[in-house]
């Protein structure tokens, strides 16, 4: 469990305090440097995540470039990640640099202030990921809310001081029963280790008011219907590199805080519980779908069906199995870059109209075809079409849950059909259609700036699409390890699936040794085995 | 023999007192033209009696060694950990208040004394183990304070501030006093050992009485709700140095000598006064956070935020044991820092003329015109409301890390789902100096002692307060394994 994949460098603490840095020197500067700091740091910390993922040991231990240091009284500074935190850190990197890049003619005020929120955004959400002292992790987690606070309130449009109170309060108050369950979990276990207490086993009882606890926090995090409503107000609010950040990977903490705490913490408790959250997911999908039908906004149309992709999440981590677990991480993996993406494609109109309203535009393929080409494949890619990210990730949870429960599965599929509904009313408002106003029909078409920003994501989401393994592969044996731990707890089945007898992936060497064994249930042994080898 | 090692456990006080009535002197004879002299002089004053004070805290000093003059005095950790925090208050007002002063020519040479007087009477309170000395060190502290608070004499808000707090500050002195009595009429004893010795029995209606009236007089002086009412007042007129001092020193004195009075003296029967503690905190903390709500006086919004914090820090005295007092005392420690980024942040807001701005309008977009300024006041608030990674959540976090291992969940759920409320008003002074557009009316220059303290204490509440931790914790475990030393 302790095992250091050889490398005593200590490149997560590194890619914490090149942000950091570069957050102290963009406030020190003007509009220019600024820009150009941000740039480059994000730019460094890109080049780190690359060599983290380049030097990550498929087949190593499961945490790997371990640190700690004991500088503090209570908590230790202690990182170290697995292939689930590796890959949410890599999507963080990869989608920092896209965010300066949106912001770099749309910020003109307090520029210098602007970019340092943004660097200390990515130095909080990597420390999330890669914290493994509970109390460390709840720091950061929490910390996260000055700057996206800020953020909102400064540089948001018309109503931001509403939504950023709300947004502030809201997740305040999510987060606090949590850090109360923490002290209670780490008085009880005797210590703040976060692997050790992913082995832990808490009484039955006690796992109830732990699990809602920390429910509360990550629903609202994540976010969750009914407490979502704060999303569609920041993000609306929210400038558009505002907007990447949150959709592309704050909302990714709630997921990563379901799977890295609630379900291994306490695997009798989310058994429990998992009918209230395929209850709430399915009134999601729905309900949120629904609404994103009727808007006007564009960003609130992709705002709430962030929050309709975020319940195939939960429903997928509720699965209790190893296709479920694996696709809502592809999920949240796809949604951060297809989210990111629609919210840039929007920003980039944004910022030739300065409006938001669907009406204005129209015939924008006319004029802007290499737009429209990247918006359309963000767009099949949020619908799930097949080739693409979203198709991949959907599949799979929507297949882990029914072997759990068809009726969930069913009403979640729904939401699919309704997400290609809105989608395609979308695109084809904007990009389709008559050019009817002559402003809209004489912006220009993208520029160099913004290809640059479109090609990774455009090849990420491909990639994803139709070759998927690559992002399953780190992450297989900690999904694979979480599903044995859960295996003790996993509710029985209404489709009573019968899957072939794969046997089970070959052995998995110093591999979730403190997870206990039980792997080979019948359900578990995946589609996606053959490709293990 | 006996006198003599008295004598070295009080030295700190002998000081003070001597040092204090040699400067009397020269002020009589210097008058007030010698008054940043004297201030000068008391600032070494205290730093010598800091050092004289210091070794029983590193050393953690406890038991029958530290009692001085037949058992009305402790020297042990605790109290010097409180002291060298009333020193610190002390210390900043001194270097804050000239400059406040002489702008409206109103510096007089008997203020530093003021202060200095003040001083060795809450190092009595803090020290003190017995219902006689405890009171007149309260006194002495209170009427410094009284004077203290009216010391704009022409001013008329700072007039009634000192009326007020002399009013009811007699009367919760009267009710405090009123409840030593009927302690010592049930105990037959004004020691803190006696009345421990004498409450292991069962408690009698009288006793119950008696306790019930002394923490109502000191709910008073550390301005916790119910007994919060003068609070908002005073420290709104009286001066803002002034305001410096009461939000830090006689706090910590007054939460100090409350841990010594409940939890050695009521400490047989921690269950005679938990309710108490617990109701009183829980009070505080709601009633802090919503009455700040409305307000518009940066000065009245502070003292809302002191009866806050109050009501957290009473969340450590109510676990009743040794892990909650350490806790209390690391928050106090904390809070200390907050309090003089806040205070020292609030000074140095001034219009061209240089007269103090107070209300919060006036901050409106202070971070495009003084951003440094604005950034040290935003970090104080998001401090104040306990949002990490700054310090200020580190108190929070060890007085419910007390309470949820004491077993006392309701109250921390409760406590802690309050403090959102008050993150709400917090939040708001961020809104006004980050979000609004530029009043432009602080334009005032800030001296260098200022922004020297100003540096130092936000350094002290920024992340890198997270270093102190461990040195914080050993040094508030040796104070509170002192406390709970007894003999």
């Amino acid at each position: 469990m302790t095992g250091t994949s050889g490398m005593a460098f200590p490149i997560l603490s590194l890619m914490l305090l090149v942000p950091l840095v570069g957050a102290v020197a963009c406030l020190m500067v003007g509009r220019e440097a600024a820009r150009a700091i941000a740039l480059a740091t994000t730019f460094v910390d890109l080049a780190l995540g690359a060599v983290l993922w380049a030097s990550y040991d498929l087949g190593g231990a499961q945490w790997q470039f371990q640190e700690r240091a004991a500088i503090f009284a209570g908590f230790e500074w202690k990182l170290g990640i697995d292939g689930i935190a590796l890959l949410l850190i890599a999507l963080t990197v990869f989608l920092m640099p896209i965010c300066i890049g949106a912001s770099w003619n749309a910020i003109e005020k307090r520029a210098g202030e602007y970019y340092a929120n943004f660097l200390l955004m990515e130095t909080l959400m990597i420390g999330v990921f890669s914290a493994q002292d509970l109390f460390l992790f709840y720091i950061m987690f929490e910390a996260g809310l000055i700057p996206m606070y800020l953020i909102i309130g400064i540089w948001g449009g018309a109503d931001r001081i509403y939504a950023s109170y709300k947004f502030f309060l809201y997740t305040l108050l999510g987060s606090v029963l949590m850090l109360i369950a923490m002290m209670w979990m780490v008085n009880e276990a005797g210590t703040t280790d976060i692997p050790t207490l992913m082995a832990y086993s808490f009484a039955p009882s006690a796992q109830t008011w732990l699990w809602l606890a920390f429910f509360a926090s990550f629903a609202v995090k994540m976010p969750m219907w009914p407490v979502h409503t704060w999303l569609p107000d920041a993000h609306v609010q929210a400038p558009t590199a505002g907007s990447v950040i949150l959709a592309g990977v704050l909302l990714k903490m709630g997921g990563y805080g379901f799977i890295r705490f609630s379900l291994p913490m306490f695997p009798e408790a989310s058994a429990q519980f998992a009918p209230l959250v395929w209850g709430l997911s399915m009134a999601a999908v729905v309900i949120t779908s629904l609404i994103a039908l009727v808007q006007h906004d564009m960003k609130k149309l992709i705002a709430y069906s962030s929050v309709a992709h975020m319940a195939i999440v939960t429903v997928g981590l509720f699965a209790f199995n190893r296709q479920g677990l694996e696709g809502s991480m592809l999920i949240m993996l796809s949604h951060g870059l297809v989210a990111g993406a629609l919210f840039l494609a929007v920003g980039v109109i944004y910022d030739r109209l300065h409006t938001r309203e669907i009406d204005r535009y129209g015939g924008l393929a006319i004029n802007m075809p290499a737009y429209a080409l990247f918006f359309m494949l963000f767009t099949m890619a949020s619908v799930g079409l097949p080739g693409t990210s979203g198709f991949v990730g959907e599949f799979l949870s929507l297949m882990g849950i029914y072997a759990q429960s068809s009726w969930v599965a069913l009403v979640c599929t729904t939401g699919i059909i309704l997400g290609a509904a809105y989608m395609l009313y979308l695109y084809r408002h904007v990009v389709f259609g008559v050019q009817k106003h002559e402003d809209t029909a004489a912006m220009p078409d993208l520029d160099g700036r913004e290809w640059a920003m479109m090609i990774p994501l455009a090849v990420a989401v491909l990639w994803m699409g139709v070759y998927p393994e690559t992002f399953l592969a780190p992450m297989r044996r900690d999904i694979a390890a979480l599903d044995a731990r859960l295996a003790q707890a996993r509710p029985k089945g209404d489709a009573d699936l019968r899957l072939a007898a794969v046997p089970p992936a070959a052995a998995e060497p110093g591999h979730g040794a403190g997870h206990g064994a039980g792997h080979g249930e019948a359900n578990e042994a995946g589609h996606e085995q053959g490709s293990a080898h | 023999m006996d006198i003599l090692r008295s004598m070295v456990i009080t030295g700190a006080e002998e000081v003070l007192s001597v040092a204090g009535l040699i400067l009397l002197l020269a002020a009589a004879w210097g008058g007030d033209k010698a008054s940043r002299a004297i201030s000068i002089a008391a600032v070494a004053v205290l730093t010598v009696c800091a050092v004289l004070t210091v070794p029983a805290l590193t050393s953690g000093a406890m038991g029958a060694e530290t009692s001085a003059w037949n058992g009305q005095f402790k020297g042990d950790a605790f109290a010097a950990f409180a002291k060298l925090l009333i020193y610190v208050g002390a210390a900043v007002t001194l270097i804050v208040a000239p400059a406040f002063f002489e702008r409206s020519k109103a510096m007089r040479a008997e203020f530093p004394l003021l202060i200095l007087f003040a001083s060795m009477g809450m190092g009595m309170m803090v020290s003190a183990t017995d219902m006689l000395s405890l009171y007149i060190g309260l006194e002495l502290n209170s009427l410094a304070a009284y004077v203290l608070a009216s010391f704009l004499r022409a001013d008329e808000r700072s007039a009634e501030a000192g009326l007020k707090y002399f009013v009811l500050g007699s009367l919760a002195s009267g009710i405090l006093l009123y409840g030593v009595s009927l302690t010592y009429g049930f105990m037959g004893s004004t020691s803190f050992e006696g009345i421990r010795a004498a409450m292991s029995g069962p408690l009698s209606m009288g006793t119950t009485f008696g306790i019930v009236f002394v923490l109502a007089g000191l709910a008073f002086k550390i301005s916790a709700a119910p007994f919060h009412m003068w609070t908002p007042d005073v420290y709104e007129g009286a001066p803002t140095p002034v305001t410096t001092f009461f939000a830090i020193a006689p706090k910590v004195a007054a939460l100090a000598l409350l841990m010594r009075v409940s939890l050695d003296a009521f400490g047989a029967q921690p269950g005679a006064w938990q309710q108490i503690v617990i109701f009183v905190a829980l009070l505080s903390i709601v009633i802090g956070a919503l009455g700040a709500i409305g307000q518009d006086n940066i000065k009245r919004l502070m003292a809302y935020s002191s009866i806050n914090n109050v009501g957290f820090m009473l969340i450590g005295l109510a676990c009743t044991n040794q892990a909650g007092a350490a806790a209390m005392l690391v928050y106090l420690a904390i809070y200390v820092a907050m309090s003089v980024a806040g205070f020292v942040a609030v000074l140095m807001l001034r219009d061209e003329e240089g007269a103090p701005v107070e209300s919060i309008a006036a901050m409106a977009g202070l971070s495009k015109t003084r951003p440094w300024l604005a950034l040290a006041l935003a970090m104080v608030m998001f401090s104040l409301a306990g949002i990490p990674p700054l310090f200020g959540f580190w108190g929070k976090f060890l007085v419910f890390q007390a309470a949820v291992q004491a077993d006392l969940l309701a109250l921390a759920a409760i406590g802690i789902a309050a403090s959102v409320i008050g993150a709400f008003y917090y939040i708001k002074v961020v809104k006004v100096m980050y979000f609004d557009e530029a009043a432009d009316v602080v334009r005032g220059k800030s001296d260098a002692a200022q922004r020297v303290l100003l540096v130092a204490s936000t350094v002290a509440i920024s992340p890198l307060g997270y270093l102190l931790t461990k040195a914080l914790g050993v040094l508030a475990g040796n104070a509170a394994a002192a406390l709970f030393h007894f003999a």
